[in-house]
């Protein structure tokens, strides 16, 4: 859900999704944030996505809160024993947005109680780098996924955040037969992210860590559903952040497209 | 608290990185459109040259599934929601992927498919496929082997395992 692996969407493919992360908030109105992203896969190499966030905090209003475009670049050809990939992102995010996309620097639950209206004027242009590093093993992948994250702001510090996770599909071998609820189409895991404070004070206080059991399943239609709650560590985070998501994969997108403007078969 | 400049400035600036984001799709889809018939052969060319870079130890491993017809009917299906989409339902491939029977292929070990599989040909746009567990990789490998080489038919078993 927060941890990515070292795979890319597949050339040409397009994948829109409909992720959102139910929260509670100890001192304000529990919250229900979204997005909407499009993925695509533009070589074997590079994907590309487009997020649009929103969110909707109970007792108060929906909002727009902003937008992110995000690369990931595979820079070796080859698999190795353990796989990097570059992961750039620009978001222009207002203080509003809650979808907690990952933990960075000293976020904690308390900067969630501000009133849409007064958060939203807030506007912020990061600069998001991850170095995502991932292994397949055995049926399981583990990745861990360090962050450095740059307001744009020149005063502003550089922050920090850490994602790991692990998961597995639950059967290794595919049957002979068509299905969609079976044992192969289901993945589970469980992940670990939060935040690393920044330049001025690095470390694992006064910033929020949660811990997320996540389990998907995909089904060979192109669709995919995910579910993870996720349960803060300390009283610096929130108690629960429930997320889910629905996605549906668009294989040969681009080549529709081409064909629309007139590519031959 | 900075100067109140949302919406028109945050309007314009998600409108360059909405362009951005199209550039980035359009370039990707000329270059992909750049390449005719005549050049699409020349690329398969080089993704079956690919076969003779694999190391020797990879080649030599031995398919733990060889023989197995459900590891056909698998395999049959994992290829069609995997691969089918550039290498053709019938894997005799088109502009995008190369055909998979013809005698370059075919003549191929199980364990030279496999690590093209694993590691990919990302170079020429084959995705890596090591998200895969090892097992349904083999049965794939072993679909691979079945089929006929450049003949017009599927085997039956890969069509009993074809998931559309």
């Amino acid at each position: 859900m927060v941890t990515y692996d070292h795979y890319l969407e597949e050339p040409g493919n397009l994948e829109i999704e409909y992720f959102s992360t139910l929260g509670t908030q100890r001192s304000g109105n529990d919250f229900h944030a979204y997005w909407v992203e499009f993925e695509y896969g533009a070589k074997a190499w590079w994907t590309t996505e487009l997020y649009l966030d929103g969110q909707s905090t109970f007792g108060d209003s929906s909002i727009f809160t902003g937008f992110r475009w995000e690369n990931r670049i595979r820079p070796l050809q080859h698999e190795h024993f353990i796989n990097p990939v570059l992961y750039i992102e620009f978001e222009q995010i207002n203080e509003a947005d809650k979808i907690i996309k990952e933990v960075e620097g000293h976020d904690v639950e308390s900067d969630h109680s501000v009133p849409n209206a007064l958060a939203r004027q807030d506007l912020d242009h990061e600069l998001e780098l991850k170095l995502l590093l991932s292994k397949t093993f055995k049926g399981w992948n583990v990745a861990l996924n360090p962050l450095a994250t740059k307001n744009l702001l020149p005063s502003d510090p550089w922050e920090f955040g850490y994602a790991i996770g692990a998961s597995r599909p639950l059967a290794l071998k595919a049957s002979p037969n068509p299905c969609n609820f079976c044992r192969e189409n289901l993945i589970a895991g469980v992940e670990m992210y939060g935040g690393l404070g920044d330049t001025q004070s690095f470390g694992l206080h006064e910033t929020s860590h949660y811990l997320a059991p996540a389990m998907a399943w995909n089904l060979p239609s192109g669709w995919t559903i995910r579910v993870s709650p996720g349960f803060g560590l300390n009283d610096n985070s929130h108690r629960l952040l429930l997320r889910w998501g629905v996605s549906r994969e668009f294989s040969g997108f681009g080549e529709m497209v081409r064909r629309l403007f007139g590519g031959h078969p | 608290m900075k100067d109140f400049l949302w919406p028109r400035r945050a309007l314009f600036q998600f409108s360059v990185v909405v362009i951005a984001f199209a550039i980035s799709f359009v370039v990707a889809f000329a270059q992909s459109t750049s390449n005719t018939m005549a050049e699409g052969d020349h690329l398969h060319h080089r993704h079956y040259t690919e076969l003779a870079k694999v190391p020797a130890r990879a080649r030599n491993r031995h398919n733990p599934l060889e023989g197995d017809s459900d590891a056909v009917a698998a395999g049959g299906k994992l290829f069609e929601h995997h691969c089918a989409e550039c290498h053709g339902h019938t894997a005799e491939g088109d502009r995008r992927a190369p055909s998979l029977r013809t005698r370059e292929v075919q003549l191929a070990t199980p364990g030279t498919l496999f690590w093209l599989l694993t590691n990919g040909v990302v170079r020429w746009g084959m995705p890596v496929w090591s998200k895969l567990p090892e097992p349904e990789r083999w049965q794939i490998v072993t679909f691979l082997k079945s089929l006929p080489s450049n003949a017009q038919t599927f085997p039956q078993a890969a069509g009993h395992g074809r998931s559309q």
